[in-house]
């Protein structure tokens, strides 16, 4: 009988392509996903050497980041040009680069465009059991179908068109074992903001982490994704989940994904990724469901997670004293004084989107909560940013776009909008935004700008009261 | 890339934790279509406080740089790498960094030395004053007070270091391997060719 293997053994191993004697592996890459931002000096340097890509049919480009968010077409229909003048060059250099090198493009005003993390999935794109890598780190949210998905740099980039592999060492294995039932008011978001406060932001370095227990098993397709999309916000270099029946469902149909008898094939493969009994992980970490409150961020990084009944921490509480150092820093950039409530602290900012949190049950959940009801008058902007017009359209079938419009959000065309601060969509200076992104870095929002990581829900209580809210109030 | 073997002169004592992709490069400079020039956008969140390191005249131009845990956390951008690399960095030395920026760092001939925090304890006191010396060959850290520190390094990634080898010209040395890969890949599992959207 052969030796019981992890999930992530059992990709890693199926896509060994040469191995050195070091033990650095030439690994095959199954999809490529290529944006505008992480691009273009990878195809210059293509270019420069000679070299073309090696399998434009493994890959697929789509813009997110720079793309305003505001109307893409005209009354006329004709595409209506980007204001900055370096986004809009970098984006014209994809829409160039693409087609030059074979590439499939989605392209700003086709209903398919979205965030590469969303697009990924809802195409059928990403699949289990594959390697998928993207210039970017949120690349770690496709683990959620039970792909080894990990960013990587514009060398990198360079180097899967060039030869689609990359010459990697293994990781480590964790497994963070999530067992119980949530409690009301819990969502995915939670869960994984919960799991990035107790392994820290290096928590996972060096691991891939397989996300396991009845918790996991029992979420959606939309909220392991979001799990394994903040992977990266506790250091490690993939998440995982087994892909299950659950999965399966999720990709049956989609327009990339095997039909047929290919169908019937792919997922008695898929059926044997899941880890054998007996199989051992590097590291375990378990975790109470019941432990899980709805949570928010009080500092600037992400593992500075707090249930939202929690108060903001005295900075010589920790034991840490580079700890003590980074939390005054935190509490100084986002004007936070120790002991206040979380419940307290007044936003004048909502912002629901991202690759996290973009997905159709993600606008559900925020909808619920609004649903009758306005945002507060110190609330100054609200927004809700759908991860791809698929999902923009399907929100709309459903009427949340009027729930949303209703309560005072813009509703907007999709892109990586305000988690990033690189497009139009920025926190002003010096003010606050829940957000259902997934970082909460200095600046990261816009130079000065303070953000608090949230669940939809959360994000939508908080613009109903204008501040920090805990959803459970508001639930019916 | 260009071949690394020896690195000295003043460090900047930053000593930070989770110093960030967006701490070392903010999203705004992203939108170039080029490597180099990000050396002005470099920590600028950091450069704004009064007082800071980067703009004392004390370290302009060091080549090394000292920080807390996980440098580096966060987003994928090269540009992290490229910033330091533009504004003069060829060294970083922490505790720990993120798996991405550690790569990325190497692919651009940037050292990424891990160290144990004493050790950085001791060279973030040794850099207000006086140099630091990397060597990649003995893989040591050295100052003129005696201290010598021993680091690890990948073998592979040091070989790449010191000759300063293109891996992309590397890899394709393998092309026949790779190509027998996806053969195999075909007969195995032809699902996996995506239908075109």
């Amino acid at each position: 009988m052969s030796t019981p293997q992890t999930l992530y053994e059992k990709i890693w191993n199926a896509h060994v392509v040469e191995q050195r004697d070091d033990g650095t592996c030439l690994i095959f890459i199954d999809r490529h996903l290529v944006h505008e931002v992480t691009s273009p000096q990878a195809f210059e340097g293509l270019r420069a050497a000679g070299r073309r890509v090696r399998r434009p049919d493994l890959t697929l480009a789509v813009p997110d980041h720079n793309l305003p968010t505001t109307a893409r077409l005209d009354q006329n229909g004709q595409p209506i040009p980007i204001a900055d003048p370096e986004s809009a060059q970098q984006l014209e250099a994809l829409e160039r680069n693409a087609p030059e090198f074979g590439i499939d493009y989605i392209n700003a005003s086709d209903a398919k465009q979205g965030i590469v993390h969303v697009v990924g999935p809802e195409q059928g794109f990403s699949l289990p059991g594959t390697t998928i890598v993207c210039g970017d780190s949120h690349t770690a949210c496709h683990g959620g179908l039970g792909a080894l998905a990990f960013g990587i740099g514009t060398s990198e980039v360079e180097h899967v068109l060039a030869t689609q592999t990359l010459q990697l060492t293994r990781s480590k294995s964790m497994e963070v074992r999530v067992e119980g039932e949530l409690l009301p008011g819990v969502s995915a978001k939670d869960v994984v903001l919960h799991i990035t406060g107790v392994l820290g932001a290096a928590g996972g370095s060096g691991h891939v982490i397989e996300y396991t227990g009845s918790v996991i098993r029992a979420l959606s397709v939309e909220g392991r994704l979001t799990i394994s999309n903040m992977a990266i916000e506790h250091g490690a270099r993939a998440g995982l989940v087994a892909p299950d029946d659950t999965t399966f469902a999720y990709i049956k149909g989609r327009p990339m994904a095997p039909a047929g008898a290919d169908w019937d094939a792919a997922v008695a493969y898929w059926r044997t990724l899941a880890t054998d009994a007996g199989a051992t992980y590097d590291k375990v970490v378990s975790i109470d469901a019941a432990d899980i409150a709805p949570s928010v961020t009080w500092g600037t990084s992400p593992e500075d997670v707090l249930p939202i009944t929690g108060i903001v921490p005295e900075p010589s509480a920790f034991a840490d004293p580079s700890k003590q150092e980074a939390a005054r820093k935190s509490l100084d950039y986002m004007g936070l004084t120790p002991g206040t409530r979380m419940t307290d602290i007044e936003v004048q900012n909502i912002f629901i989107g991202s690759c996290t949190n973009s997905r159709i049950e993600d606008l559900r959940a925020a909808a619920e909560i609004l649903k009758g009801r306005k945002k507060a008058a110190n609330v100054k902007w609200a927004i809700v940013v759908p991860g791809s017009g698929l999902v923009k359209q399907q929100a709309e079938d459903e009427g949340l776009d009027r729930i949303f419009t209703g309560a005072g959000f813009e509703w907007r065309e999709p892109g990586c909008s305000a988690c990033l601060g690189m497009n139009p969509d920025k926190v002003p200076a010096g003010e606050r935004c829940a957000s259902t992104s997934n970082r909460n870095f200095v600046g990261r929002q816009g130079p000065g700008a303070r953000t608090h990581l949230v669940s939809p829900a959360m994000a939508a209580a908080a613009a109903v009261t204008g501040r920090l809210t805990d959803v459970r109030e508001l639930a019916s | 890339m260009k071949a690394i073997s020896r690195v000295e002169g003043r460090a900047y004592p930053v000593g930070l934790k989770n110093i960030d992709t967006d701490v070392i490069i903010p999203a705004v400079w992203l939108k170039t279509i080029s490597r180099v020039g990000l050396g002005k956008g470099a920590f600028e969140s950091l450069r704004a406080v009064p007082g800071n390191v980067f703009d004392d005249p004390e370290y302009a131009g060091a080549p090394i740089l000292i920080a807390g845990d996980n440098f580096g956390c966060g987003s994928s951008r090269e540009h992290a790498a490229w910033a330091m690399a533009d504004m003069g960095i060829s060294a970083v030395i922490a505790p720990s960094f993120s798996d991405i920026f550690s790569g990325n760092a190497f692919k651009n001939g940037l050292l990424a030395i891990v160290l144990p925090q004493a050790a950085i304890d001791r060279l973030m006191e040794v850099a207000r004053t006086d140099d630091i010396h990397i060597d990649l060959e003995t893989q040591t850290v050295t100052t003129p007070f005696q201290d010598r520190f021993e680091f690890e390094i990948d073998p592979f990634r040091k070989h790449c270091l010191i000759n300063g080898v293109d891996e992309i010209g590397l890899t394709l040395k393998s092309s026949d391997a790779i190509s027998a890969y996806e053969a195999k890949l075909s007969a195995d599992r032809p699902w996996l060719a995506p239908n075109q959207v």
